[in-house]
């Protein structure tokens, strides 16, 4: 006969110590020079609540909620519901996403420091799991947690008083911790300071995640979470919002050019800390850690897991700002990549765009300049030799004409003739350096076949360069020899006139 | 002819209206994931007898006929709340035939418990239940495995809202016990002393003493965590709540 035991079982799941939970220490920091001190949370409570209760509006990734623009403490009531849902994680990969407000990130809320939030969390009918809810902005064992468990089809309340003024992540801290929040349950609660933020023209909501799936990344189909790599902290994919390309495209966050835009970017992890940089711009003003201080002038700031910061710049150029974790692979190869574009006329004092665009030939200059110096010396001391002028030629070559001629001088079918074994050349061999100097548009035939096309003038080259690039061609690949001297290439430079196509 | 025939169609419904067997389980040695306050180490358990299946709605409607207190008119809210029975049809019947066939969710502890104690059994303690799915199609204890681990994990990241799986058709385990895990939830009579701290990451706590005003007791086992988050829904739940994906099966005693 089995006995019932005295099963007062009481079973602590504590798969996950978050030790930076502890929000013990709440003393006030140190002063920084010249900084105002906020005074933390004893300066927080700005007495009971005024007036009706005023329900919060909660708004779904990338929307930020309007300023609250209260001057006095209000009861806040907030309703999250939990709702786990099959969404794609990228194209035609599907994964079981648990969320706060049916979005990853979760519902963005929006209070005023002083103000009682009256939380009500609620859990789906249609779940499968219990939840609850951490918000790092509470004051109190657990962020809300104990409180706030709750299982299917059920709701639970709790209050607390929004004393510390930032912006802080929430999350889902049902165990296992870390499974609840790699499946996408975490986002933002801003707390704004008595006196509000400065204004701006645009608000986004932007909240990275790292993701774990069984299948590779990019695999097709309904991708179940895989537990071991997760442990292990090796990601199929990281991500803006929950999606690949949840914010690029037609999805892309907008600006105009003039416009001030603040960020208010956050990390839910679990496990991965952001390099959050956006291309192209430079941050006026960082709230690094969501906290009071400002920096400024930042490239790139970094966002711990459970974390977040607000940044703010000001659009100047029009064009597409690509917010990224700097942690490079993770942009190009694990999705966390977001676009903003900016509209607006350009505004080329600033930048220019595309002004040149050459070829740099880099080192190479720098070794054939030797050959080129050699050969104009020699040409001044009256004792050139072809051989000096060949090398000095093929140099110049390699920079120069070898891009459409090709470095063996068969230029490119139907488009660039060939100097290798041309008859066009052979035919008259001074007029390579006539070609050189003034360039040579419309229909030439080179061993038979017909070229239309357009060669620029290069008469950026001096007469001895010039020379020596004519040498170095009637010199290779089969042409018949022989050399051009500079005083040629002088007589062309004064005839002025460009080189006509020649008559057959 | 006729009677043939009417037999026939009959065939399916008696079958789905059958008590589910039962099957022994014999006793062992077994160590839970979870630490009991009063034993240490690997446990007995007795020997007991497990439905084969979880009870179906075909099974619990038979129940609310001949027990219409339990109907979902009539129950009191103190022993079955909100969302009883609310997939049914009617206060009687399922929605469907396919539903009949299904694990019955929507049910309280005290309408499982009720149910048992009709048949003159009574829901398993947890770690009956946990001894009797510890096992595979193979083994009695296949815990080590993370195949194991990792086939009920699929289960948790699929929807609840995909239609169920008649009740029964799952692969039989290596005591012949079906669909333990991968279809539903099920009560244990037990679950109210679950006590599962709803915040879990308070390890080392010393508040952990208000747990039964005793040391409150760790998870023995981490890797366990496809178990535990079963023990972290049962510990959610008040006796007279129900959900979607929460259904029982019974046990008797072995004499």
């Amino acid at each position: 006969m089995n006995r019932p035991r005295k099963l007062f079982v009481a079973a602590i799941l504590a798969l996950v110590s978050l030790a930076a939970c502890d929000r013990t220490d709440r003393d006030p920091p140190a002063k920084p020079a010249a900084a105002a001190d906020a005074r933390g949370s004893k300066a927080g409570d700005l007495g009971p609540p005024q007036g009706e209760p005023i329900k919060a509006v909660l708004t779904s990734p990338p929307m930020v909620p309007p300023p609250t623009g209260r001057t006095a403490p209000a009861r806040v009531v907030v309703e999250l519901e939990v709702i786990e849902k099959e969404m794609e994680i990228s194209e035609g990969v599907r994964y079981t996403f648990w969320t706060f407000g049916g979005t990853v990130p979760g519902s963005f809320i929006r209070v005023r420091q002083g103000d009682t939030v009256e939380f009500h969390l609620k859990n789906s009918p249609d779940s499968k799991m219990p939840h609850n809810i951490d918000l790092h902005g509470v004051t109190g064992p657990g962020g809300g947690a104990a409180s706030s468990f709750t299982a299917p089809g059920h709701a639970s309340r709790f209050t607390f008083k929004a004393l510390n003024a930032g912006l802080y992540v929430y999350h889902c801290a049902t165990a296992p911790v870390g499974m609840h929040v790699a499946n996408g349950m975490y986002g933002l609660i801003l707390i704004e300071p008595p006196q509000g933020l400065p204004k701006v023209d645009r608000e986004y909501y932007v909240m990275q995640g790292d993701f774990y799936t069984v299948g590779k990344y990019r695999e097709k189909g309904l991708q179940a979470f895989n537990m071991a790599s997760a442990i292990d902290e090796k990601p199929t994919y990281v991500l803006f919002n929950g999606k690949e390309g949840a914010l690029t495209g037609d999805k892309a966050l907008k600006a105009k050019t003039g416009e001030h835009v603040r960020l208010y970017v956050g990390n839910g992890g679990p496990n991965l800390v952001s390099s959050f940089h956006v291309i192209g711009e430079i941050f006026d003003k960082v709230w690094y850690e969501g906290g009071t201080h400002v920096q400024e002038n930042v490239q790139t700031t970094l966002i711990p897991a459970g974390g977040a910061a607000m940044m703010e710049f000001h659009v100047e150029v029009p064009g597409s700002y690509v917010l990224v974790d700097h942690s490079i692979f993770r942009a190009f190869n694990k999705g966390a990549l977001a676009i903003l574009k900016a509209d607006g006329p350009e505004v080329k004092d600033i930048y220019s765009g595309k002004e040149v665009d050459e070829t740099y030939i880099g080192d190479r200059a720098q070794s054939s300049l030797a050959a080129v110096s050699d050969a104009a010396k020699s040409a001044r001391a009256g004792a050139l030799t072809v051989d000096e002028q060949v090398k000095a030629g093929q140099a110049l070559f390699a920079g120069t004409c070898s891009t459409c001629h090709q470095a063996n001088g068969q230029g490119l079918p139907n488009v660039f003739p060939p100097l290798a074994k041309s008859d066009y050349i052979a035919k008259q061999p001074s007029r390579i350096a006539d070609v050189v100097l003034h360039g040579l548009t419309g229909p030439v035939t080179v061993n038979g076949n017909a070229y239309n096309s357009v060669m620029p003038p290069m008469n950026q080259l001096t007469d001895d360069e010039i020379a020596d690039i004519a040498t170095y061609v009637l010199n290779s690949w089969g042409n018949p020899g022989g050399r051009i001297q500079k005083d040629e290439v002088a007589k062309f430079r004064k005839d002025a006139r460009p080189a006509a196509a020649p008559t057959h | 002819m006729r009677a043939a025939l009417l037999l026939a169609c009959l065939a399916p419904l008696a079958a789905l209206a059958a008590e589910p067997g039962y099957v022994r389980v014999p006793a062992g040695q077994f160590a839970t994931v979870l630490a009991y306050e009063d034993a240490a180490g690997p446990q007995r358990v007795d020997a007991f007898e497990m439905m084969a299946r979880p009870v179906s709605n075909a099974d619990f409607q038979a129940f609310v006929r001949s027990h219409p207190q339990w109907r979902r008119d009539r129950v009191s809210p103190l022993l079955a709340g909100h969302g009883y029975l609310e997939h049914w049809a009617t206060r009687d019947k399922p929605a469907s035939g396919a539903q009949a066939g299904q694990p019955v969710t929507h049910v309280s502890w005290f309408a499982a418990s009720a149910y048992c104690s009709a048949q003159g059994a009574r829901l398993p303690r947890w770690i009956e239940w946990e001894y009797a799915a510890a096992a595979d199609e193979r083994r009695r204890d296949a815990r080590r495995d993370p195949a194991w681990r990792e086939r009920i994990l699929a289960w948790y990241a699929e929807p609840a809202t995909r239609p169920l799986p008649a009740s029964g058709a799952g692969a039989p385990n290596a005591y012949g016990l079906r669909d333990l895990h991968g279809v539903v939830w099920e009560w244990t009579d037990d679950h109210a002393s679950l006590l599962v701290s709803a915040d879990n990451r308070d390890q080392g706590d010393p508040d952990k003493a208000r747990f039964c005003g005793a040391g409150a007791l760790s998870v023995a086992d981490r890797e366990q965590y496809a178990v535990l988050m079963r023990v972290a829904l049962l510990s959610s739940l008040e006796a007279a709540d129900s959900t979607s994906l929460l259904g029982f099966r019974c046990v008797k005693d072995v004499r």
